[in-house]
């Protein structure tokens, strides 16, 4: 008897926890943040409701700080899945002119936590798929594929429901939302093992080459446009840079690198010895720092 | 401790690595035991010996073991496994976490549960997707009550290969006695449990032996580690592929008029073009057109797989049906005995509307009361009226309608339902399909000459229950007797139930317990719809607390007969009249479960009436009920 490989039985999975949400949910949308893992996310909902075309659109919660690469690509797999695409950039943080180099952590909660808080709201969304991955978080380990969330977008860890067998309880009152993992289960490396076997896009930022550098702080930033405020006597220089996650650019560390391929990537992540999310800054606050962002609305 | 060192394999000839890797299985499986028999320090093991852990997060977990200072200087794998702050604090595990490690030959996902009290709903819930179980005994100590209460907590939810660690061995001298005596013990239990078969395997979490190498300190031992067993068991999930076809479907994909598919994961068996199936409920039969998927249509797909089918003819479809073999196909029911484990503070409430999900299929059901409860420690069957949080116990369920199902022992995917409460929505209970309940004897429900339409012709006028709802005090019977005799003087015929008639006659049996107060409230739904079956407007002033309740009531009558009134008194005033001296008793501690002191007032969410009391006199709302009633009979006459 050959059983399923484990790429075969994540995906299914995925794709059943997305049809279950299309056939119980009111207003379903996708959360599209251009990475690695959203590209798999948009992937299997494109396998999911083949032939038809996914039954929601996607929505993108921008900073105006993303890398131009990464808005590319985001136009880009959005017309080539047929779906609509909604971009929301929160106007209180356009209009105060919110950054991530004179604002800190509020340029975090106000683009990023507000926004999407907004942006859901504003749509009337009942259930939003995010690509969140219990690997990569401890208190993520604990989450379940579909959270719950008060009318105020907020996450209490006590009162989440079970989850047993395939059996997901989507019911919830009217101002109540679900955040929705289709890939709980799956871990980085699985991540690239489907990419290279379905031979998903992914934004050209993960792949080495020569990008112009400064190093502030420990890290490795990217002079993505003219935006970037150098210092006195900072000047970019060019080095073969890639990235293993994407966000904004001025909050992004690069690796130095050769990777050039998939192969090359998935081989330099197995060499490195630190845990992926090290490159972002977000993390470097106490253990608990995601739990706090969450019960705030972070996704 | 060592982190994360890659395999040698990756830098020499990273393809070749990852060709290997490609054909992963997956095993799903859950470790039980509490932290005293070494589980945390285990699973921290299997994570680093497998290089699942990174340099800086075993920093991380180093500073965080010396700030915490539960194991000194040395690293707390606790620490590891534990993952929310609230827990932290608390010093336990609230809940289940998913762990997850690699090797050349299979994915693991492991389901961490805690050992404490909350174990019954955390080990069902990691249980139920598990492959495979690990048990962990300390050597010292042998097997425990709480050794007992896991296994057969696994052995419930179908887990078959059951793994027994047997940890610290390095504290009893690694010695083969104690194993081999220890084995003998569990092997006792086990058979009396109707546990077939387990594999033992002695080990040691702080030294690694027999984890993922073997030790060398117990060269009497033969067997595999730990590891190189859980690599070799089978996938449970495998086997379903061999079994009759069942795809629940999940969702019916019609992207336009010439196309429609059915969507869902095959819950078991092998479908191929061709195959001769059948739609259950409905007993339609067709046949498999395609196996519809992105990258062009597929010869075959197996359990496990989320597939969508085109059928070769139009047969009727929907969510919740299932595609099954032809000759072949599960069974239906309206009424099943099932095993009930409560995962919720308030306890189960017999004849309750609830509802049920298995599969895709939603339906309403009611409990009977428990045939008996399964006590974990002990396995004997005992009486209970009721199921309180981490309860087991045996219940006749009654569904709205018929659905379909297996036995669970043949399949989770139709065998395993879940409970819903109807008022917040939360999962109050993970169900166990036994087997059908046949009824003994069929209570026909008989044809009446005289029907319902023509008892209320003759009387002029449409039938309604006016269900007055409140607090004690509140004003309901004041209201529905003034209500009362206004209609009885525009010539209708109707009749007024209260406590006076009710509390002292057919329920003077019942107390105000919850379950007591659910009962009544049933009783005086269904006398109320018999009376409307004969024509009459009927009045109902009772407190009527709970929002389930009264819309059990409300799915009893036609749409629009059941008219809900809200009579709305702030609790300070109720309590400020107290006519019959009832909140003081209340406040003295005298009278138990009084509504609004000591028992919770649900109120309703949409009543098709609200009468506010501090704004408008009772005259004057009995007024406007009657238009509003009087009203709806204009257009129903």
């Amino acid at each position: 008897m050959v059983g399923l490989t484990h790429l075969q039985r994540l995906e299914a999975e995925s794709i059943h926890i997305m049809r279950e949400v299309v056939a119980e949910a009111e207003r379903p949308v996708m959360l599209y943040s251009v990475g690695k893992d959203s590209a798999v996310m948009l992937h299997l909902a494109r396998k999911a409701f083949y032939p038809a075309t996914p039954p929601f659109p996607l929505l993108h919660v921008d900073t105006t700080w993303k890398f131009r690469d990464m808005y590319a690509l985001r136009d880009r797999a959005a017309a080539d899945a047929g779906m609509t695409l909604i971009v929301h950039r929160n106007p209180e943080a356009e209009a105060l002119g919110i950054n991530p180099f004179d604002h800190g952590s509020r340029h975090t909660d106000m683009w990023k936590t507000e926004g999407l808080k907004q942006a859901l709201t504003a749509g009337g969304f009942d259930a939003a798929f995010g690509g969140a991955r219990r690997d990569e978080e401890k208190s993520r380990a604990k989450e379940r594929i579909f959270s719950f969330r008060t009318a105020s977008h907020g996450w209490d860890p006590k009162s989440q429901r079970p989850e047993l067998w395939r059996l997901y309880n989507t019911r919830h009152a009217k101002g109540e939302s679900i955040r929705v993992f289709p890939l709980s289960n799956w871990t980085e490396l699985d991540i690239w093992q489907y990419i290279m076997a379905e031979g998903i896009e992914i934004v050209p930022l993960y792949f080495a080459a020569p990008r112009p550098t400064v190093r502030r702080d420990d890290m490795l930033l990217m002079v993505d446009d003219d935006r970037f405020p150098l210092r006195p006597g900072e000047v970019p220089v060019e080095r073969h840079i890639r990235f293993r996650t994407l966000g904004c650019y001025p909050l992004t560390g690069a690796v130095e690198s050769h990777a050039a391929t998939l192969a090359d990537v998935v081989q330099e992540m197995l060499l490195t010895t630190t845990s992926e999310r090290q490159g972002r800054a977000i993390d470097h606050d106490s253990a608990a720092s995601m739990e706090q962002k969450k019960r705030e609305g972070y996704f | 401790m060592s982190a994360y060192q890659p395999d040698a394999l990756v830098a020499a000839d990273i393809s070749a690595y990852l060709d290997a890797h490609a054909g992963k299985s997956m095993l799903r499986f859950i470790t039980c035991g509490s932290v005293d028999d070494g589980k945390s320090t285990l699973i921290g093991r299997l994570l680093h010996d497998t290089r699942a852990v990174f340099a800086d997060q075993l920093d991380a977990l180093a500073r965080d073991s010396r700030r915490m200072g539960t194991q000194g200087d040395a690293i707390d794998f606790a620490l590891l496994v534990d993952g929310l702050a609230a827990e932290r604090e608390q010093g336990i595990t609230i809940d289940v976490a998913y762990r997850f490690f690699a090797t050349a030959n299979r994915k693991f996902i492991v389901a961490d549960t805690p050992g404490h009290e909350q174990y019954t709903r955390n080990m069902v819930t990691g249980a139920s997707t598990a492959d495979a179980a690990v048990i962990l005994i300390d050597a010292r100590k042998g097997v425990l009550t709480q050794t007992r209460r896991h296994s057969r907590l696994v052995h419930l939810v179908g887990i078959r290969n059951l793994v027994l660690a047997v940890n610290k061995m390095d504290l009893v001298d690694n010695d083969a006695a104690v194993f081999n005596a220890i084995v003998a013990d569990y092997r006792t239990f086990a058979e009396s449990i109707g546990i077939e078969a387990f594999t033992a395997i002695p080990v040691s979490g702080l030294t690694g032996a027999n984890i993922v190498e073997p030790g060398a300190d117990m060269p009497w031992y033969d067997g595999p580690t730990l590891l190189g067993h859980l690599e070799r068991l089978p996938v449970e999930a495998d086997r379903a592929a061999t079994r009759p076809l069942r795809l629940p479907v999940q969702w019916v994909n019609r992207p336009n008029l010439d196309f429609r598919g059915f969507a869902g994961m095959i819950a078991a068996g092998t479908v191929r073009p061709g195959d001769p199936v059948r739609i259950v409920p409905s007993g339609r039969t067709s046949r498999v057109a395609r196996i519809v998927a992105y990258g062009g249509d597929r010869p075959q797909a197996v359990a496990g797989e989320s597939v969508t089918l085109v059928l070769a003819d139009e047969v009727d479809c929907s969510r919740g049906d299932v595609i099954a073999a032809a000759d072949d196909p599960p069974e239906v029911t309206d009424r099943l005995e099932a095993t009930l484990v409560w995962m919720a503070d308030r306890p189960m409430v017999p004849g309750r509307g609830y509802l049920l999900k298995l599969g895709a299929q939603l339906v309403g059901a009611t409990l009977s009361a428990p045939d008996h409860v399964i006590d974990v420690d002990t396995q004997r069957e005992e009486a209970a009226a009721t199921l309180s949080l981490n309860d087991i116990g045996v219940v006749t369920v009654h569904l709205d309608r018929r659905i379909v199902f297996e036995a669970f022992h043949l399949g989770a995917e139709l065998g395993g339902f879940v409970l819903i409460d109807r008022a917040d929505n939360a999962t109050v209970a993970a169900g166990l399909v036994r087997r059908v309940v046949r009824a003994v004897e069929h209570v026909h429900w008989q044809d009446a000459h005289v029907t319902r339409e023509a008892h209320a012709a003759q009387k002029g006028q449409s039938p309604r229950i006016l269900w007055f709802t409140g607090l004690s005090g509140a004003g309901k019977s004041t209201i529905a007797a003034l209500v009362e005799r206004r209609l009885h003087a525009l010539g209708r015929h109707t009749f007024l139930l209260d406590g006076d008639n009710i509390r002292h006659g057919l329920n003077k049996d019942l107390s105000f317990t919850d379950a007591d107060r659910t009962e009544n409230i049933r009783r005086i739904g269904e006398v109320a719809r018999l009376m409307a079956d004969a024509g009459l407007i009927v009045l109902t002033a009772f407190i009527s607390p709970f929002r389930a309740e009264r819309d059990m009531v409300r799915r009893m009558m036609p749409e629009g007969e059941f008219v809900e009134i809200f009579v709305d008194t702030a609790l300070a005033e109720a309590e400020r009249r107290d006519a019959k001296g009832l909140y003081a008793k209340a406040r003295a501690g005298e009278i138990a479960h009084f509504t609004g002191i000591t028992s919770p007032y649900e109120p309703p969410f949409a009543a098709e009436i609200r009468v506010d009391t501090a704004t408008e006199d009772a005259d004057a709302a009995a007024a406007r009920i009657v238009e509003h009633v009087m009203g709806v009979w204009t257009h129903d006459l």
